[in-house]
């Protein structure tokens, strides 16, 4: 006797969490069986594995067919086919949406195109994700890309509008599309204590605050200049005396300091280097920090001073640029500042 | 011209792609009805399109107006080629020809394709002007209502149930037409679903017709079926019950807490006290009666059985003058009818009087071509033969009329086999009749009518009964005689009393037959029927006792025919009727005794027996009260002392368990298990798995014993097939095959909807298909419910417990129901003398001869009537209130979607139904050519299944309702071939659309105003779209 065809079709469409979760994850139905079997839910329920397979199989056949309509989470909220309550509409679509930490570290900041995509084998064999979740989580941060990338208005508002997800996700997925869209590098091994969410943080204060295209060369004075340099050096020092552990560190290490973040700015006019920001913002001001093992107390300090103190100085022109770079590298830093 | 048919076609929505170059669409609609076509303009490049059309206008004739669907059919304009068909929606506007339902249609409809499904939406509004007075149209029947629902609706009264009505209609299937060879399969299925359209609505209107002529005006009970004949042609049939109907308008209807039997009793007028002036019959066990065999035309009727009880003892002769004179009325009022039967499974208070058991009819024809699809007259002839079969049964069982009336087929090839079933009933009168009647006997006939007990008291005469019974005096009562055992296909009466909970019965048996041709094969499979009708019954007998109950409600026998085997399933609810007996054991006896591992295993299978009894009593909570052997001589204590005892037994109930059934002076059912067919189906007794805790079900409409619904349900269709390894099939293994295929698809559903627990699967309704050599096929239907833990435990206790409990908790008008039980429920008579009776199956000697039904009947415990029947009062709960609450929040805002109930009940749990729309009845088909691409088969049939219940969603919301009830899945038709990668399936769906208002938005309504009307409350419903 074997079981040709098998059905289960609710009114109220029914959706196991578990089972979702499991689909999600990219397992096989025999392996979901196994791992649902592994938790106990036979002798819970006092079911058969035949029962199991059979619910696994149904709930796999119902997700494979919403996810058509998970494509574009509007529609699943229009659609007739499936009548399901809206606070499972929404469990669906968040959870489809998801991805893995692992997984968004490996592709943040990398082309969304097919070359990508053909080494999410490796991706898969490294994080150990299913290669069936991997490529999800992948055509996810492309679709959202695609739909957002030529759009005008804030990212985040667009990206909630068209795949209707929670505000985080939304904020999660615009530096997502933020970083795949700048190419960021991300990947290289000093950038690997940094978690998405240091990334997504700064995605967050770069998104909010800078446009590209703004003058930034202009800010290379303050370097150029051995004066102005001199200067600044000297304003920093004075208000920072005694207050600063590390303050002979600093003192020596100033010039260096203020030469690597002022030519991160000049950097940022041109596209190509553009992608190494964050590899910049390590080498150049983290690493030399965390050698001379500042406290992140200090570092406080000294960006906060190092910021103001510009103020001060008279033949500089362009405060308000400076603000808006500083003040969002200041978050940066802070952020990435740590071991 | 008597009507006048507008149509606006507004938008369209997630339409496909139908130009990869550009992936746009240029879509235009055709809107066509009868030979009248009008289009749209095309609205270019778009997915979305607003067409925001004219009203189109159709002049047409009332009776176009009943038959014809109006086709919508949404186009892909190319200016080269052919414009390729995108989908269709047929809208049926029969809703829009009579008054009290819709008065426009308006919504998204899902676009249907039958090779690609649903397609995309389109935005329509239907309206019809109807010129004149709808008297005016008499001849076209438009305005008499439909409904599918098989008891009164709840918001109309009956002012007289007049009787049958049926009707069919014959054409040849367009598939099977010449011009089908050279047609697209598209075109092919959509020829078919149109002429079926078709001739449901010419159906429809002619059996207006019939309840215009019987000056009814509504159809209730309604079921109309397909019979794909094949070669021979296509059938469409309908029964139904011809009704007057008057609209429940008073502010009374409004009230909350309504959907209850018991708030149906005090709505009603014909509440009555309980009174003593029971008719004296009686049934018992369970017989069988040869039909008569019927050979003309190579047909061959079935002998078939009556499933009742059986009586001794003398006819009631206490009854008088007045019950003389009842019997008489009911007599003549049915005698004016061809086929008193009634498609109606529940009743008004009052209208059954007694019941006298299940009549079943069936006969084996073989099919041939229809010559004259105008005249059906062989057709006609069959069923005509059958209903006179089942009223011949009827009238031996003492019974004027036939209740729970159903009829089927089973089609293999070119075999068919008609069935026909009911429940033999004797009626009151008043509801038959024109007023006549009414003035004068009214108030005579509410003092003598029977009380709760009333139904199960024998209809036939003791004397000269129809077969062999048992009759003991009634449990209740005390004055009348019942059998021991009763087999219904109605619903339980709502008046009557039930101890413990009831449960899903099943009984499954498969018959091997050999591949034969023609008159071979009819009568092969007419000489097997007897014997699976036999076996079916025994199996139910057997499994209704390893229950501890007595009595068997919705009782559906399917007889399904292959070109192999013969298949039969039994579905019917158990329950422990407080007026019959208690049910004796099950004891199993060996032939040869002198074989002492024999006798070991004999005693080993006898314990099982008894311990499983035992189990089931506790888990259906089946305690009745015990009453000491003093009692039962002793003469009718006066009320006060019967209060007392009442009291002292409640005390001493909770320690009295019945373990020990076996022996001792309880009455048995004796197995001798000496071949090896019959300890198969010792053991089959035993493999049927009790659902886990926190599970119920049963195939009637309520759950004897669970009234404290709360609002969640789930409405849904499983269906499973199963290839048979066709190696050495036997009848043993094919049995467990089947039986496994039963019990592993209730394991699944039970698993699936663990989360719903405490929870009742109602309406459990299967239905088994041979769709192949080797394939079996199961279709289930059902709807969870959930009801109130708290409740369910306290059920526990025992029932007087808890009656006093509640009447001092509930209020005074409650009170009302423990007392008069109290002093209803005594016994009053002695016990009739013990006796043994065994019971004569000789039609079937040869088989039966290793069963002996040995009934040994013992006066040892009188039963009082259980004071449950409180407990039928159903109030919302606060807490399933609060539940709703949470679940159904608003939607969010994004979403349009409003949400439709579906429910194969008459009602939907803490909500008063306002409003009937009209009934919903769909066919479709389906058909790919890629089953692989789409999942196979279960990818396939899955999502059209999902498909279906969006069609029907889509209607009912816009006729305006948010559900539908009596919702049924009459056919599902699959068919496979793998091999070429298609796949091909119909399904027929019908039910009542509603509106329904929550009781809970009830109360805060009617508060505010008190004077609301139905209409207006019912835009406070749950908005649809």
């Amino acid at each position: 006797m074997t079981s040709e065809l098998d059905i289960f079709v609710g009114n109220t469409t029914l959706i196991d969490e578990d089972v979702y979760r499991l689909w999600l994850d990219g397992y096989s139905v025999t392996d979901a069986v196994a791992l649902r079997v592994r938790s106990g839910i036979l002798e819970q329920t006092g079911a058969t594995a035949a029962v199991l397979q059979s619910d696994t199989m149904d709930h796999y056949r119902t997700f494979h067919m919403l996810e058509r309509l998970l494509h574009a989470p509007p529609k699943l909220l229009h659609q007739l086919i499936f009548q399901i309550p809206p606070s499972r509409q929404a469990l669906l679509i968040e959870r489809y949406y998801a991805f893995d930490e692992a997984f968004v570290r490996e592709v943040l900041g990398k082309k969304l195109s097919k070359g990508t995509k053909k080494d999410l084998d490796d991706i898969s064999t490294k994080t150990g994700i299913t290669l069936k979740s991997c490529r999800r989580q992948f055509d996810n941060f492309k679709r959202v890309f695609k739909v957002v990338e030529e759009m005008r208005g804030s990212l985040v508002d667009n990206i909630q509008q068209h795949f209707l997800l929670s505000d985080r996700l939304a904020r999660d997925y615009a530096a997502i599309v933020f970083f795949a869209n700048n190419r960021f590098e991300t990947g290289k091994k000093k950038l690997q204590y940094l978690s998405f969410g240091d990334f997504a943080f700064c995605a967050e204060l770069m998104i909010q605050n800078w446009t590209l295209g703004a003058d930034l060369k202009e800010l290379k004075v303050l370097v150029a200049d051995k004066d102005l340099l001199d200067l600044h050096k000297s304003l920093v020092c004075t208000a920072l005396r005694g207050k600063l552990g590390v303050f002979s560190e600093m003192e020596a290490n100033f010039k260096n300091l203020s030469r690597g973040l002022v030519n991160v700015a000049a950097k940022l006019t041109h596209n190509k280097d553009v992608r190494d920001l964050f590899v910049d913002l390590v080498e150049k001001f983290v690493e030399p920090c965390r050698s001379d093992h500042w406290p992140l107390s200090d570092v406080r300090f000294f960006l906060n001073q190092y910021s103001a103190s510009v103020h001060s100085l008279d033949g500089f022109r362009h405060q308000a640029l400076w603000d808006r770079y500083m003040g969002t590298l200041r978050g940066c830093l802070l952020r990435l500042y740590h071991d | 011209m008597p009507g006048k048919l507008k149509v606006k076609i507004v938008a369209g929505r997630h339409l496909p792609v139908m130009d990869r170059a550009s992936d746009l669409t240029d879509a235009f609609v055709e809107v066509k009805f009868g030979n009248t076509t009008f289009k749209t303009d095309v609205y270019l490049k778009s997915l979305n399109p607003q067409w925001n059309s004219e009203w189109f206008k159709f002049e047409v004739d009332d009776e176009d107006l009943q038959d014809e669907p109006l086709q919508i059919t949404v186009l892909d304009h190319d200016t080269y080629s052919a414009n390729d068909a995108i989908g269709k929606v047929y809208i049926d506007i029969d809703p829009l020809l009579y008054s009290e339902a819709a008065t426009v249609i308006s919504g998204w409809f899902p676009i249907y394709d039958t090779i690609h499904g649903i397609r995309g939406e389109i935005n329509v509004v239907v309206k019809v002007d109807l010129f004149n007075d709808l008297n005016r149209f008499r001849q076209s029947s438009c305005g008499v209502k439909f409904f599918c629902t098989t008891s009164i609706p709840k918001c109309y009264r009956a002012v007289i149930i007049h009787g049958f009505v049926e009707e069919l209609v014959v054409n040849e299937d367009p598939e099977y037409q010449w011009i089908d060879r050279i047609r697209t399969p598209r075109a092919s299925n959509e020829a078919r679903q149109r002429l079926i359209s078709l001739m449901s609505g010419e159906l429809q209107r002619k059996i207006g017709l019939k309840v215009l002529e019987m000056r009814g005006n509504a159809v209730v009970g309604y079921l109309q079926c397909f019979d794909l004949e094949g070669e021979s042609g296509l059938v469409v049939r309908a029964i139904g019950t011809a009704c007057t109907l008057d609209k429940l308008s008073s502010p009374a209807a409004f009230l909350p807490a309504c959907n209850s039997p018991s708030k149906e009793m005090k709505e009603s007028p014909l509440v009555h006290p309980p009174s003593h002036g029971c008719r004296s019959t009686h049934n018992s066990p369970i017989h069988t009666a040869t039909g008569s065999r019927l050979t003309q035309n190579f047909s061959v009727s079935v002998p078939t059985l009556i499933y009742t009880g059986m009586g001794s003892g003398s006819a009631g002769k206490e009854g008088g003058p007045f019950k003389a004179l009842l019997r008489q009325q009911t007599q003549s009022a049915l005698e004016q009818r061809e086929f008193p039967f009634f498609t109606l499974t529940a009743f008004p208070p009052g209208f059954l009087v007694h019941v006298g058991g299940v009549v079943s009819a069936r006969s084996v024809k073989l099919l041939d071509r229809i010559h004259n699809p105008d005249e059906p007259e062989t057709r006609d002839a069959w069923w005509a033969e059958i209903r006179q079969e089942i009223k011949s049964h009827a009238k031996a069982l003492g019974c004027h009329a036939v209740v729970g009336y159903s009829e089927s087929t089973s089609i293999c090839e070119e075999v068919c086999i008609l069935s026909a079933s009911g429940t033999a009933a004797v009626l009151n009168p008043r509801f038959l009749q024109d007023g006549t009647v009414e003035g004068c006997l009214e108030q005579r006939l509410e003092e003598n009518l029977p009380t709760r007990c009333g139904f199960c008291h024998i209809p036939y005469d003791e004397l000269n009964m129809p077969f062999p019974a048992h009759l003991t005096y009634c449990y209740n009562c005390r004055k009348q005689k019942v059998p021991d055992v009763l087999f219904t296909t109605i619903d339980l009466p709502t008046d009557a009393t039930v101890i413990g909970k009831g449960c899903l019965i099943q009984a499954r048996l498969c018959r091997l037959k050999k591949k034969a041709q023609a008159e071979a094969n009819a009568t092969a499979i007419s000489n097997l029927l007897p014997f699976m009708e036999y076996e079916v019954h025994t199996q139910l007998m057997n499994k209704l006792k390893l229950k501890g109950m007595n009595a068997l409600f919705g009782l559906r026998i399917q007889i399904t025919v292959g070109e192999n085997m013969l298949m039969g399933l039994a579905s019917a609810t158990g329950v422990y009727l407080a007026a019959l007996p208690t049910p004796g054991g099950i004891q199993i006896a060996g032939k040869t005794p002198n074989d002492g591992s024999y006798e070991q295993h004999i005693s080993h299978m006898q314990k099982k027996i008894n311990d499983t009894i035992a189990k089931n009593k506790e888990l259906y909570e089946i305690n009745p009260p015990e009453i000491s052997e003093e009692i039962i001589g002793s003469p009718i204590p006066e009320p006060r002392q019967r209060s007392r005892l009442l009291r002292s037994q409640s005390e001493s109930s909770d320690e009295v368990t019945e373990l020990d059934l076996s022996h001792g002076k309880k009455d048995a059912f004796v197995l001798e298990i000496d071949d090896t067919d019959a300890m198969e189906d010792v053991h089959s007794l035993l493999t049927d798995v009790p659902p886990p805790s926190g599970f119920y079900s049963c195939n009637t409409e309520i759950m004897p014993g669970i009234n404290n619904w709360t609002s969640e349900i789930q409405m849904f269709t499983s269906v499973r097939v199963i290839r048979l390894s066709s190696l050495n099939l036997t009848n043993q293994a094919l049995n467990k095959n089947f039986n496994d295929l039963c019990e592993n698809l209730l394991k699944s559903l039970y698993f699936k909807l663990r989360s719903m627990i405490p929870c009742c699967l109602c309406h459990v309704n299967f239905t088994v298909s041979l769709p192949e050599d080797e394939l079996i096929q199961v279709t289930v239907t059902a709807v969870a419910i959930t009801f109130d833990k708290n409740q369910a435990l306290q059920t526990t206790k025992t029932p007087v417990e808890k009656s006093l409990q509640r009447a001092s908790t509930d209020n005074e008008e409650l009170l009302q129901f423990p007392l008069e039980l109290c002093s209803d429920s005594l016994p009053s008579h002695p016990f009739p003398p013990a006796k043994a009776t065994s019971v004569d199956y000789s039609s079937f000697a040869d088989r039966c001869s290793s069963w002996i039904e040995l009934i040994k009947l013992k006066a040892q415990t009188i039963r009082r009537g259980s004071i449950k029947t409180t407990m039928t009062v159903e109030k919302a709960s606060p807490v399933g209130d609060g539940n709703f609450r949470n679940r159904s929040a608003p939607p969010c805002a994004n979403s349009t979607v409003g949400v439709v109930k579906m429910t194969p009940l008459s009602f939907i749990p803490g909500a008063k139904i306002t409003k009937y729309l009209g009934i919903i009845n769909m066919f479709f088909i389906r058909e790919t050519t890629s089953l692989r691409e789409e999942g196979g088969v279960s990818g396939f049939l899955h999502a059209f299944i999902a498909e279906v219940f969006a069609m029907v969603r889509a209607h009912v919301a816009a006729l305006g309702g948010n559900a539908v009830v009596s919702y049924i899945m009459k056919q599902c038709v699959f068919m496979e071939n793998p091999n070429k990668n298609q796949a091909q399936c119909l399904i027929n769906v019908s039910g009542d659309a509603v509106v329904f208002v929550r009781e809970s938005d009830l109360e805060v309504v009617s508060s505010q105003q008190p004077t609301t009307n139905c209409q207006s409350s019912c835009t406070e419903g749950e908005v649809t779209t």
